[in-house]
């Protein structure tokens, strides 16, 4: 499945089907992120429950260093 | 010396520190950890994951020491700052939101309108909202009038090390204002900081004079006994200026005749 992931044009494997595998795909599932899909938050308790679908947007957003 | 209390936080620093731009995670850490900072800002951005694991200051902190203030950053409308600030908001590790709509990408000045807008949307959201405004006394007072949970009036651009170029307009900020005041961006040095505070401030944010200065961890030491230098100057009252020199030792009995 092919989804835009931070502005990036990716192919998921076949198993990655939730947001929960696409986080453990990049290893990032213990990690400070925030999901949003498709411009809408997704929140912790949803990760296993949302599933993605060809052509979704998604960003994993983190804190930085800033003033 | 007295507590900074924003909405229902209480901290026993007055000063407000930055996360950006230091030379290394560990000079970062003695530097907060010597600046008595309990506040510390951060910004909200895309996660490079596609490259290697690159370690983040924030993972590294311990959380229930300080309370987090991610800034919108980046934003340039009132919809793309509330945008940043649930995503921030969204990671379940703060509740308040420093309001940042920049309006000049040359002297990082915010949009007032912008920050106003973004700052109603944000306070009708339920979020702690502290912005970063131009030291516009009017826009202080309108900020204010919506709810906001203190001031950040900045005092001169971000970055830029200038310290305070109007500190009428600032003193005048901080008297009509019943939230606290948080002298934000542009300072340069201690001495920004101790007039911040002398001028009735409650408090200092800053990052730039920190993460830059030639030994940060010295300079965060430095900025933490001038926020205590100030706030004791203030609570003791300094004496008038006058226009010609008074005499500290007495006029009466002087040896020569």
């Amino acid at each position: 499945m092919s989804i835009v992931l931070n502005g990036k044009s990716v192919v998921l494997p076949g198993e990655v089907n939730s947001i929960q595998q696409l986080l453990t795909q990049y290893h990032l599932e213990n990690r400070i992120v925030v999901v949003e899909l498709n411009k809408e938050i997704v929140l912790k308790e949803h990760y296993e429950t949302t599933n993605l679908s060809r052509g979704d947007m998604v960003e994993i957003i983190h804190f930085v260093g800033g003033g | 010396m007295s507590m900074l209390k924003i909405a229902n936080h209480t901290f026993n620093s007055s000063l407000l520190l930055g996360t950006g731009k230091y030379p290394s995670f560990d000079i970062q850490k003695k530097a907060v950890e010597v600046s008595g900072a309990e506040i510390l800002t951060f910004a909200v951005r895309r996660m490079n994951i596609f490259e290697e694991h690159q370690p983040n200051f924030l993972e590294q902190l311990d959380l229930s020491k300080y309370t987090l203030l991610p800034n919108t950053a980046g934003a340039k409308t009132a919809e793309e700052a509330v945008r940043i600030a649930r995503l921030a908001k969204a990671s379940g590790l703060c509740d308040m939101i420093k309001v940042e709509v920049i309006g000049d990408d040359r002297s990082l000045l915010p949009d007032p309108i912008e920050t106003l807008k973004a700052s109603e949307m944000l306070l009708a959201e339920g979020f702690i909202v502290l912005p970063y405004t131009s030291d516009d006394v009017v826009l202080a007072k309108r900020l204010e009038n919506l709810g906001v949970h203190a001031i950040m009036p900045g005092a001169s651009p971000i970055g830029s090390g200038k310290g305070i170029l109007n500190p009428l307009n600032l003193k005048f900020i901080i008297e009509q204002s019943a939230v606290p005041v948080i002298v934000d961006a542009g300072i340069g040095s201690p001495k920004d900081v101790a007039y911040a505070m002398e001028l009735g401030a409650d408090g200092v944010l800053l990052n730039t004079a920190v993460s830059g200065a030639k030994d940060p961890v010295k300079m965060a030491l430095a900025m933490k006994l001038a926020i205590e230098a100030g706030t004791l100057g203030f609570e003791a009252g300094r004496i008038e200026e006058k226009e010609y020199g008074v005499a500290s030792s007495p006029t009466s009995g002087m040896v020569t005749s």
